[in-house]
């Protein structure tokens, strides 16, 4: 294969590039799909392949079904509780108040939601959920299809595209971003997966809306596609992150496969025991019980086994256990989680408990945007933005999960959020905003790293190196932090950056190369574990999911604030969080219990 | 020692497709077939398949598996294995593009000729369309579907006519929007499938309820499909009792 260049590609021209095709960038593509901008999704699978797909639960929102008192102002309330008070109050307060619009134009256009007998949306309790600004109990927030809301999501907002007409370049791979001399973002350069055919997708307006990258870690939840492509793209580039030490550990990952087991198992009535058959989540949070936040969950599930009592043989896992809620129960609402428990942990929740250990599931963190989906520079401004660069979803970083997200909370940004990038986008571009041209070696600086991967002939394995990637990850940035160890991890990737950036292509074809597609996404992987680990490192408290043995307390004093990350320099540094919502009053800092 | 027979095509280099035999340790605990094909992977990156979920909800992994379609990732080795031979194959009937990857346009193309989207013109007020759950529990076992096109690559129908039998995947779908209460488009539905092809050449050999991983009917859908078209539900009936209601 020839080197790469701007004169032997082509140039595909649009106004928006959505670089991503699950949730957030497919309701990005559907508002600007009305809008008559030429759009493009860009998505290395098709649609509904994308992680979203995998989504249990449900979509938290008070849209007052389950309770017709309920208030989008108690859910804000939960939701800055939950992130430990670094989540944005004004893009909390916009995700929560704008929800049941967002919700119920998912229902117009067809979501096949579970439904109450009076023919309303049905709604479960979830972790973390309150009502009356946490004196009223336990509520019950989350808008459910079964315990296949994310599929049921994802498909409905595929099947609205296609009504409206998108444009999709489905299985195509984006690489790298092209920048213009002024740093605007112009564009990606990306191949066509099926035929190997390489483009400068050229536009106005890119917007990276391409998911997490739980694969950083040896066990996940995370599909094997969530790779953090768009943060590995936007970090090579110069461009900061925000929160990248906030990962979620989901409690309840299938103990040995990783996959999910929602929480909506223990909202439904379900509950976690140790080898003795306790009910543990009573000692650790009295009253929410096992609905009290992941984060705290995770650590609890951890500690019990920590202290020996674990169950099975190696005394590793713990049990999730569900039979006493009847056959009946389990087939009407969780028949998802019932099939996966039997394919996956051969066990049948009707009778036996689920083996389940907390399993990483969501990253917190990502590319810091305002509520528009506008990407920031590295700068502490509300104003500094990078033209033409936006990003929605698990991808960014606006910030409404903070240092722990709530469930059901994710599912809710990415339409809320995918909405506001689509319409800001639209009005932005009709009144003449765009960017300037790249030039020749704009283009040709985009192509490097892809012609530096086709072009060689010796070096190190893909599947060697990922799996060297994620043992440090997993080893030494896990549920639990400490100093020392993070020392040893981030010395460790000191060594695999070497390796990344002298990958070994053994496949040169064209078509359908998957070989190229990993050696790139594994690249991705390592920008996004590097972010991790030293944000990790360098924040020296414990908040949120970021919870460390040699700083165990919250320092509110330093670090109550974003820390952002600059790949340039690998320096942490610290941004705002907002606490200026407009229509409410802001929420304090608490003490954070269950 | 497992022989693990896999189709190879490469179009750049082969001119004709090949099995190659891998031998494989047979493992101590049962694997999936998604997780011996990403081992395989590690010592020969260059065989090629979709895989994303890993967990059956996605629909990438597709194939012929020792002869049934089905996902590579929750079918069991120890389910499908036999005389200690595995031999996989890309879904059938459809042009291969590399390996086991298939080139599914005529099997989207045929999902987007039954507008899989909710019609309804009547504008909603506020908050969501009200739906009983008796209304809602009979999208079940239609709404799961996850595109994986393993039923419609093992029907003879649509091997024949890929471009006019609409196939058992996308008539579930077509179903799944007439069985749903929010949706006012049944007659027009139903005309749209009238021709002697997009239903009718079902013929019920039952091959798409054998291989559903994920255990829906798609030959009961197509049954009230036909049924519903076969009651003299014309357009011109349906549109008039939609007025009488």
């Amino acid at each position: 294969m020839s080197t790469l260049n701007s004169s032997n590609i082509k140039t595909l021209e649009f106004d928006v590039l959505v670089i991503g095709g699950g949730g957030s960038g497919m309701r990005t593509s559907l508002e600007l799909a009305k809008s008559g901008l030429k759009t493009a999704v860009v998505s290395k699978v098709f649609p509904t392949r994308s992680h979203t797909v995998s989504a249990q639960g449900g979509i938290t929102c008070a849209i007052a079904s389950a309770d017709p008192q309920d208030d989008w102002r108690w859910h804000m309330y939960d939701t800055v509780k939950g992130s430990d008070y670094i989540g944005d109050q004004d893009a909390i307060e916009y995700m929560c108040s704008q929800g049941p619009k967002a919700v119920f134009e998912l229902e117009h256009m067809g979501l096949p939601f579970s439904r109450t007998e009076n023919g309303r949306i049905y709604q479960r309790p979830f972790g973390g959920q309150s009502k009356d600004f946490g004196k009223g109990g336990q509520a019950a927030r989350t808008c459910a299809a079964a315990d296949r809301t994310g599929h049921a999501l994802l498909h409905t907002l595929y099947q609205n595209n296609v009504k409206e007409g998108s444009n999709f370049l489905n299985e195509w791979f984006a690489v790298d971003l092209v920048l213009n001399k002024f740093k605007e973002v112009t564009g990606v350069v990306a191949f066509s997966i099926e035929s190997g055919e390489v483009a400068y997708l050229k536009a106005q307006a890119t917007v990276l809306a391409t998911g997490g990258a739980g694969r950083i870690y040896a066990s996940t939840t995370n599909a094997l596609i969530n790779t953090g492509d768009g943060l590995g793209m936007s970090l090579r580039a110069g461009i900061p992150a925000q929160d990248m030490e906030m990962w979620q550990f989901h409690p309840t990952g299938i103990y040995g496969a990783g996959s999910l087991v929602t929480e909506g198992c223990r909202g439904e009535g379900g509950y976690l025991i140790n080898k003795d058959g306790e009910r543990f989540m009573e000692r650790y949070a009295p009253n929410a019980k096992d609905l009290a936040g992941r984060d705290v969950v995770a650590r609890s599930m951890v500690l019990e086994i920590l202290e020996g009592r674990g169950c099975g043989e190696d005394k590793d896992h713990v049990f999730l256990k569900l039979d006493h809620l009847g056959a009946d129960v389990l087939n009407a609402k969780l028949p998802g989680i019932c099939e996966l428990s039997r394919t996956f942990a051969a066990v049948d929740p009707v009778f036996e408990p689920i083996p389940v250990v907390p399993t990483c599931h969501y990253m917190m963190g990502g590319t810091p945007t305002n509520i528009h989906g506008q990407a920031f520079k590295l700068s502490s401004s509300d104003d500094d933005y990078i033209p033409g660069l936006f990003s929605v979803g698990e991808a960014a970083c606006v910030s409404v999960h903070g240092a722990n997200r709530l469930g059901g909370n994710s599912l809710l940004d990415l339409v809320v959020f995918g909405r506001a990038a689509g319409l800001h986008i639209n009005e932005a571009l009709k009144s003449g905003g765009g960017v300037a041209d790249s030039d020749k070696d704009d283009i040709e600086l985009a192509l490097h790293n892809l012609n530096k991967l086709n072009e060689s002939s010796a070096g190190y394995e893909v599947s060697a190196v990922k799996k060297e990637l994620q043992e440090v990850m997993q080893n030494y940035f896990g549920v639990f932090r400490r100093g020392d160890y993070m020392d040893k991890g981030v010395s460790a990737l000191e060594e695999i950056r070497e390796k990344i950036e002298n990958l070994h292509l053994k496949d040169k074809s064209a078509a359908f190369n998957t070989n190229r597609v990993e050696a790139i996404e594994l690249q991705n992987l390592f920008e996004v574990a590097e972010a991790t680990a030293i944000s990790s490192l360098q924040r020296t408290e414990s908040r949120g999911a970021h919870a460390r043995e040699d700083y165990p307390d919250r320092d509110d004093e330093n670090w109550l604030c974003h820390s952002l990350y600059d790949p340039t320099t690998k320096v942490l540094g610290k941004r705002h969080v907002n606490f200026e919502p407009s229509q409410v009053e802001a929420f304090p800092p608490k003490v954070r219990t269950y | 020692m497992i022989s693990v027979n896999i189709y190879r095509y490469n179009p750049e280099k082969d001119s004709f497709p090949y099995m190659q035999t891998f031998k494989f340790e047979k493992p101590k605990r049962d694997i999936m077939v998604l997780e011996l094909l990403n081992q395989l992977k590690e010592k020969d990156p260059t065989i090629s398949y979709r895989r994303s979920c890993r967990e059956g909800v996605c629909g990438s992994d597709g194939m012929n598996i020792n002869g049934k379609n089905g996902l590579a990732c929750i079918t069991p080795l120890s389910t499908v294995i036999k005389k200690n031979k595995l031999d996989l194959r890309p879904l059938p009937g459809l042009p291969v593009v590399r390996d086991l990857v298939v080139d599914m346009t005529e099997f989207y193309a045929q999902y987007e000729k039954i507008k899989p989207f909710l019609q309804n013109d009547t504008p909603v007020d506020i908050g969501e369309r009200l739906q009983s759950p008796e209304d809602r529990d009979k999208l079940d076992g239609l709404y799961e579907c996850i595109l994986c096109a393993c039923c419609s690559t093992s029907c003879p129908s649509f091997w024949w006519n890929p471009d006019k039998f609409v196939g058992p995947a996308a008539l579930l779908q077509a179903y799944r929007f007439i069985a749903d209460s929010r949706d006012t488009k049944t007659a027009e539905r139903l005309q749209d499938l009238s021709d002697p092809f997009s239903v009718y050449r079902c013929h019920g050999i039952m091959n798409c309820v054998s291989v559903c991983p994920k255990g829906l009917n798609p030959n009961e859908a197509i049954g009230e499909i036909k049924s519903m078209l076969l009651s003299g539900k014309s357009k011109q009936n349906l549109i008039a009792s939609d007025a009488v209601s």
